[in-house]
């Protein structure tokens, strides 16, 4: 299974899918994306990856740390609910916005967006963790 | 270090001191599930006050003993970090005003004391007294709830407040009876009283400071506080009065009897603990003014001199490496200043002057000649449990300062200064409260008002003059003496009678029953979790549909399939073929490879319905879904053997049958959900909401990262903890295959 072609395509696919992810993972709010679906894409760009190279060397990338990004995924998630708490809302995920703007760019920025990339996190860590541990049983 | 956290507190209590006896208490009263009547509130009245000074103040030198005792363990900061939690627990629990609050740091304390026991969990011993201690007041704590909810019922309030400033509708509603009993049974659990003593003694697996800390000065102290908080709304209450007389007479004789004969130092003060118990509970239930007073201050005497000698129990055993009493002994040569810092304390504990523990003594005997009722067998009782008592504290004295010397494998020294430093200071307290009684007068008098309005505190004293009380305290010694004169005899007899009669073997009782539970469960899970993935499957969906048709009637239903294939009529038609053949080829599929194939042709023929009908989100997610059962399904088949058509005739129709009664129930709500309703859809308010409220124009995911966001933290929560879930069946599969 460990062709050339497969492997130049997963390693060029890989940085895309990443910054699709993040792309995916913005726009959902307003339009198709969100969290889950950007998790999933980021998993899968570690899953084709570890499909051309072996889960070995897939592993050693620096961005596999499928526990470390559950943990952080759920904190962040949990943490951006207590956010509206802080801020003097009546009860827990209550949304607060702001607008960033950097230069040209506004860019418009709540915690319902950190809760996403809490949940963005944690699918892709499940993802990673579980396909990774399933391929390794097949060595 | 961590010292200065309860220190602080401690001083900080210590200034209300004050405060409190002008009777205008502090409070906290924060909003939680109001509409059931529950807050998060806290109230420091004098009862509140009393036991978070204890808390805090043995916290401190707790921490500081701690800090040196534990460095030869591992991970300590998870001990400290246990240590603090559990010191949150229980301050938590002292100063809350509302019985909810106080039940949720109830469980903190439990929780934090299964940890704390089975701290030195490589041991199997220790793993099965924390399992032990958990389970009994686990199950105690779950009854106490069940009571407390029964005793705020009429009330629909959960405040303290409610019931004790207005006790009659509860104790004329029915539920009075069962209320009290359940109440009564989550404090004697916690507290240790027979028959529920057991744990405790097994609780000494806990390293020393633990033992010192929870297992004699606070933790077991925490269901004489809820006796205590309550004894205003029961006091006139014959179940509440002889119910705590009679269990706390049989657990101050029963702790005092097995402790006579032990051996482990720890073993012998967890016995004499219960024993402690026991009498706080008696003086709790006899419930007058001296008994009160001895109540209040025979726990704070006790606090102190047990604290210390666990404290120096876990010296000796630190230095010299045991703590069994026949392999001790001349250690006075050693250590005298851990001599006479636990020489005074077992002056305490045996109620000799001029310690603290006389004037508690004197106390329990003068509510004892007063016991309203059944006082003279009340009396003979607490005579002999308090003679055994200083038996005890004899045998402790010689058995580990003088008697024989032994061969010990390194050579005894004095323990460090910060080992030695929290008993000292307790001790010294004890000595000067002993001699200057009336110092914790302004402490104790608004703790005593909390428990019986309406009287006021005993004067405090040393000495009585000559009266029947002291002779008692005479004989009681006497009795210690002549009784430690035939030690070798007392302890034999003692020895055989526990071996050969009282042996209740609690203990032992509980586990197997627990082994007999696990059986029971055992045998119904293998009924029901048979490992046939088929019948799984088989389960879920004949449940689902039978549910679904059982709810049918509910629903107005029209019965017209007026199909309308509007525009998309060719795509629509072109996808349901898709799905339709897909279907067809996996069950007529020959080889798993290609069924799985086929699996995925329907998903994708699925996707392009919701690609159709603008479901762009779902299509999204379902590509990637879909995409993913296939590769890990082309996986796990490449393990499985070569596709051989198992299943016979009979099974085939029968799965035929199943799937095709599932598909027509879901075909059939499908249709159904599409005809318009005149209910009010809760997506109404999500669409109109949804921009102007949320700031998004994705329903969707409004809707999952705002208006339920707590639903999808908490399926994430479920998708992580499956992936571990996974991870561990797979390396679990892993190992036992290399073992093999």
């Amino acid at each position: 299974m460990k062709t050339e072609i497969l492997k130049i395509a997963a390693a060029h696919l890989k940085p895309f899918l990443l910054i699709l992810s993040l792309v995916v993972l913005y726009r959902g709010h307003n339009e198709p994306g969100g969290g889950f679906i950007a998790g999933l894409l980021a998993g899968m760009a570690y899953v084709i990856y570890a499909g051309a190279f072996g889960v070995g060397k897939a592993k050693q990338l620096r961005l596999v740390k499928p526990m470390f990004f559950m943990g952080l995924g759920i904190g962040i998630a949990l943490f951006s609910g207590m956010i509206g708490l802080m801020n003097g809302a009546d009860s827990i995920f209550t949304g607060i916005w702001t607008t960033l703007t950097l230069g040209g760019f506004s860019l418009k920025l709540g915690t319902p967006l950190l809760f996403d990339l809490g949940v963005y996190l944690t699918v892709a860590g499940m993802l990673v963790k579980v396909i990774f541990t399933v391929m390794e049983e097949d060595v | 270090m961590l010292g200065v956290v309860p220190a602080s507190l401690f001083f900080v209590f210590l200034s209300k001191i004050p405060v409190v006896g002008r009777g205008d208490a502090f409070k906290e009263v924060y909003p939680w599930l109001s509409e059931l009547g529950i807050g998060l509130s806290f109230n420091l009245d004098g009862l509140s006050l009393f036991f978070a000074l204890l808390v805090t103040g043995v916290g401190a030198l707790i921490m500081i003993y701690a800090g040196y005792y534990m460095r030869s363990y591992q991970k300590t900061n998870r001990f400290f970090g246990y240590l603090v939690f559990f010191m949150a627990g229980m301050l938590g629990l002292v100063t809350a005003s509302d019985w909810i609050t106080l039940f949720m740091f109830w469980e903190f304390t439990s929780i934090s004391s299964f940890m704390l026991i089975g701290f030195k969990h490589e041991k199997t011993a220790a793993r099965e007294a924390a399992l032990q201690a958990l389970l009994i007041t686990g199950v105690g704590g779950l009854a106490l709830l069940a009571g407390l909810i029964m005793m705020s019922l009429p009330y629909h309030s959960f405040s303290f407040e409610a019931v004790i400033s207005d006790p009659q509708p509860f104790l004329q509603s029915s539920l009075f009876v069962p209320a009290t009993i359940l109440i009564m049974i989550g404090a004697f659990t916690k507290s240790a009283i027979f028959p529920f003593h057991f744990w405790l003694p097994g609780a000494m697996q806990a390293p020393s400071p633990v033992s010192a800390f929870l297992h004699s000065a606070t933790m077991v102290k925490a269901g004489i506080y809820l006796l205590a908080r309550l004894h205003p709304v029961m006091e006139s209450q014959e179940l509440w009065i002889y119910t705590l007389s009679v269990f706390g007479v049989v657990t101050m004789f029963v702790g005092a009897w097995f402790a006579l004969a032990q051996q482990d130092l720890k073993k012998i003060l967890a016995y004499t603990t219960v024993s402690a118990l026991g009498t706080m509970v008696l003086l709790i239930g006899t419930s007058t003014a001296y008994s009160v007073t001895a109540a209040l201050v025979f726990l704070l005497v006790h606090a102190f001199y047990k604290a210390t000698l666990f404290m120096m129990a876990g010296n000796i055993e630190k230095i010299t490496g045991t703590r069994d009493m026949n392999q001790l002994g001349q250690l006075n040569r050693y250590m005298p200043v851990a001599t006479v810092i636990s020489l005074l304390a077992l002056l305490s504990m045996s109620g000799i002057p001029p310690m603290i523990g006389f004037i508690g003594k004197e106390l329990m005997y003068e509510a004892k000649l007063n016991a309203p009722a059944a006082g003279n067998f009340i009396l003979l009782t607490g005579f002999l449990a308090n003679a055994f008592t200083v038996f005890v504290s004899l045998r402790f004295a010689y058995g580990v300062f003088w008697g024989e010397k032994q061969g010990f494998k390194k050579q005894p020294h004095e323990p460090d200064v910060s080992l030695l430093a929290g008993p000292a200071v307790l001790v010294f307290i004890s000595l000067l409260l002993g001699i200057f009684p009336n110092q914790i007068a302004g402490l104790l008098g608004p703790a005593f008002q909390s428990i019986l309005p309406g009287e006021t505190l005993i004067k405090l004293k040393l000495w009585h003059g000559f009266n029947e009380i002291l002779l008692l305290s005479f004989l009681t010694v006497l009795l210690g003496v002549v009784m430690f004169f035939c030690r070798k005899a007392i302890i034999r007899i003692v020895s055989y009678l526990n071996g050969n009669y009282f042996n209740l073997k609690l203990s032992q009782r509980f586990f197997a029953g627990i082994d007999v539970f696990l059986n029971l469960t055992k045998r119904k899970t293998a009924v029901v979790q048979h490992g046939y993935h088929r019948f799984y499957l088989m389960t879920i969906f004949i449940a689902a549909a039978l549910l679904l048709i059982l709810t049918m009637p509910a629903i107005d239903f029209q019965f017209d399939f007026d199909l309308k294939f509007n525009g998309l009529a060719f795509f629509a038609m072109l996808a349901a073929i898709m799905i339709i053949a897909g279907s067809i080829a996996v069950v007529v599929a020959q080889s798993r490879l290609v069924a799985l194939i086929a699996t995925g042709f329907v998903g994708i023929g699925i996707t392009i319905v919701f690609v159709l009908y603008s479901g762009v989100d779902l299509a999204i997610t379902m590509v990637m879904v879909e995409t993913l059962t296939v590769v890990l399904g082309a996986m796990v088949v490449y393990h499985l053997p070569k596709y051989l058509n198992y299943s016979g005739v009979g099974s085939r129709i029968r799965d035929g049958f199943v799937a095709v009664f599932f598909g027509f129930v879901m075909g059939f709500l499908a249709l159904q959900t599409s005809k318009p309703t005149t209910i009010t859809k809760i997506s109404d308010y999500f669409v109109e909401n949804s921009y102007t409220k949320a700031f998004g124009e994705n329903i969707v995911n409004v809707i999952l990262v705002d208006f339920r966001a707590l639903d999808t933290l908490g399926e994430i929560v479920v998708l992580a903890l499956a992936a571990i879930g996974i991870v561990s069946l797979l390396k679990l599969n892993a190992q036992k295959k290399s073992s093999r």
